[in-house]
């Protein structure tokens, strides 16, 4: 088994787009489902991190904007670290992610771990 | 005649770990078996003597005495007395040394506080820890262990030897942890705890007395750390709220022939509505602070349980969900299915429970079998084949087979 990262993206909020709080409800649940399936399958090796909404971005020469790395039309939302045979396996697990369903897109990445 | 045959097992139940607490801590953690015999011997004298002249006034006082005395005479013939008088008056100690044995409730109740913090240290494996608890801070005897774990006296006099032996190598003391701590080393307390319930919860031994006894003493520890406000936290108060939630069920999970009902099938006006509003109680105590313990969403799965509601599927689901991602176990992976059938229905849970790959449990072929009935008989018939084959206790297989006489007749 080796470890893999799913690095979640998320569409840009658009204020014409806003979900419900049922909505918004299901989501969760079904985020959740999805969490506790990995879990059941002992191969959730971390539950990582949702990201928050506190945002800067440096770039060289002092630039410095609040938000997300501006060419980026997906913003970055969050992570896990899943445990997986191969990347085959771990792109199955991806599959499920409830994100899928809202637009939004999961990368998988093998691991270096460092010595 | 009769009356003390009665008493004394009784009473060696409530005052064997006091006696024993009480002594360890005067004498010394590597003195345990010392204590041990001195407490035995004052139950031998009672038993010989009590047969012959009558059950005395206060027996509980007549034991205490016969027991101090006993011990007076151990620390001459042992050397210990000597021993102990010089490292106490090197140390300058501050209690001097006193052949006085402090016998009052306060230090009843804070040497057992102590006792168990010594027994339940990380040192010690987790299966010792339960032997010795059973033994000192229980006052189970040797054959009563060894019905509780399914095995032999020499067996469980041997694993106790070996923990003994641990408590003396790791030289640990007597004491409640600094409160710095506290936090970390009870944990393994509560494990134990929690191993002991489930011991009788769940244990395959026939002795149905027995089994509530090892539940109520898990309770009766767990008490222990709750009266100390050092020891009083949410994590204790939610393993308290679970045990209380599950032991409400005790009178309706198993019937007249002590066979386990389901859950389904059970009559919940037998459920004991005391130990439910209990329960919920110390899960409102256990909500204090923002510790979020296993024990805390275990306990809410228990809470959900002692009701009927429809919604209450969909909780433990999600409960289920939380507990797995703080830490995985194949019986929560199962539950966890269980809820999601109850939710979400049988082909979203097969396909959930194929990928749960427990092959080698038996659990897991009778919820695959449940699963499967109705839907692909033939496949539901095969699990519950192979959940018989993989296990050894005469009672589940014939659950098992139960559940296969159901298939098709519905």
């Amino acid at each position: 088994m080796k470890d893999f990262v799913l690095i979640f993206r998320g569409v840009n909020d658009d204020p014409a787009n806003q979900l419900s709080q049922q909505q918004m409800q299901d989501i969760m649940t079904n985020w959740q489902n999805w969490m506790g399936g990995i879990a059941a399958q002992n191969k959730l090796a971390s539950r990582g991190y949702r990201l928050g909404d506190e945002i800067s971005t440096l770039k060289p020469g002092n630039v410095v904007t609040d938000g997300p790395y501006a060419e980026i039309k997906e913003m970055l939302s969050g992570l896990i670290v899943v445990k997986a045979d191969s990347l085959a396996e771990a792109k199955e697990i991806a599959k499920g992610c409830p994100i899928l369903q809202i637009n939004g897109s999961v990368e998988v990445r093998s691991v270096i771990v460092m010595g | 005649m009769q009356k003390e045959k009665e008493l004394i097992p009784q009473l060696y139940r409530t005052e064997f770990r006091k006696l024993v607490s009480v002594l360890s801590r005067s004498f010394g953690l590597e003195h345990i078996e010392l204590a041990e015999d001195i407490v035995s011997e004052a139950f031998l004298t009672a038993a010989e003597t009590w047969g012959i002249k009558g059950i005395p006034n206060n027996p509980v006082a007549w034991l205490y005495t016969v027991a101090k005395n006993t011990a007076k005479d151990q620390l001459k013939r042992h050397n210990l007395f000597e021993g102990k008088i010089t490292t106490y008056l090197q140390q300058d100690h501050n209690t001097a040394y006193e052949t006085e044995i402090d016998l009052s409730t306060q230090n009843i109740r804070d040497s057992q506080l102590q006792m168990m913090f010594a027994i339940c240290h990380p040192v010690i494996p987790p299966e010792a820890q339960i032997g010795l608890s059973l033994r000192i801070l229980c006052g189970f005897s040797i054959d009563e262990i060894a019905d509780a774990f399914l095995t032999n006296k020499e067996n469980i006099n041997k694993r106790l030897f070996r923990a003994r032996q641990k408590l003396k190598e790791a030289r640990i003391a007597i004491e409640v942890p600094p409160v710095t701590e506290i936090d970390k080393r009870i944990e393994t307390v509560l494990t134990t705890v929690y191993l002991l319930f489930n011991e009788g919860y769940y244990s395959q031994s026939h002795n149905a007395i027995l089994r509530r006894d090892l539940c109520l003493e898990a309770m009766r520890l767990n008490y222990l750390l709750l009266e100390n406000p050092a020891t009083n936290t949410p994590a204790v108060n939610a393993l308290m709220a679970l045990m209380c939630f599950h032991s409400s069920r005790f009178d309706s999970r198993l019937d007249e022939h002590g066979e386990v009902v389901l859950y389904d099938d059970q009559d919940s006006s037998l459920w004991n509505q005391e130990l439910i509003a209990k329960g919920n109680y110390y899960l409102n105590m256990a909500a204090r602070g923002d510790t979020l313990s296993t024990y805390h969403l275990e306990a809410g799965i228990a809470y959900w349980h002692t009701n009927r509601s429809a919604e209450k599927w969909q909780h433990i689901l999600q409960l289920y969900n939380k507990l797995l991602q703080l830490r995985y176990s194949p019986i929560a992976a199962l539950n966890r299915t269980y809820a999601l059938y109850k939710v979400y229905g049988k082909a979203a849970a097969i396909a959930e429970a194929e990928k749960l790959k427990l092959d080698n449990s038996h659990l897991y072929h009778c919820l695959l079998g449940n699963l499967y009935t109705d839907e692909d008989n033939q496949k539901a018939i095969e699990h519950y084949n192979t959940a018989i084959k993989l296990t050894k206790s005469s009672v589940d297989k014939k659950a098992i087979r139960k559940q296969m006489i159901k298939i098709g007749t519905l």
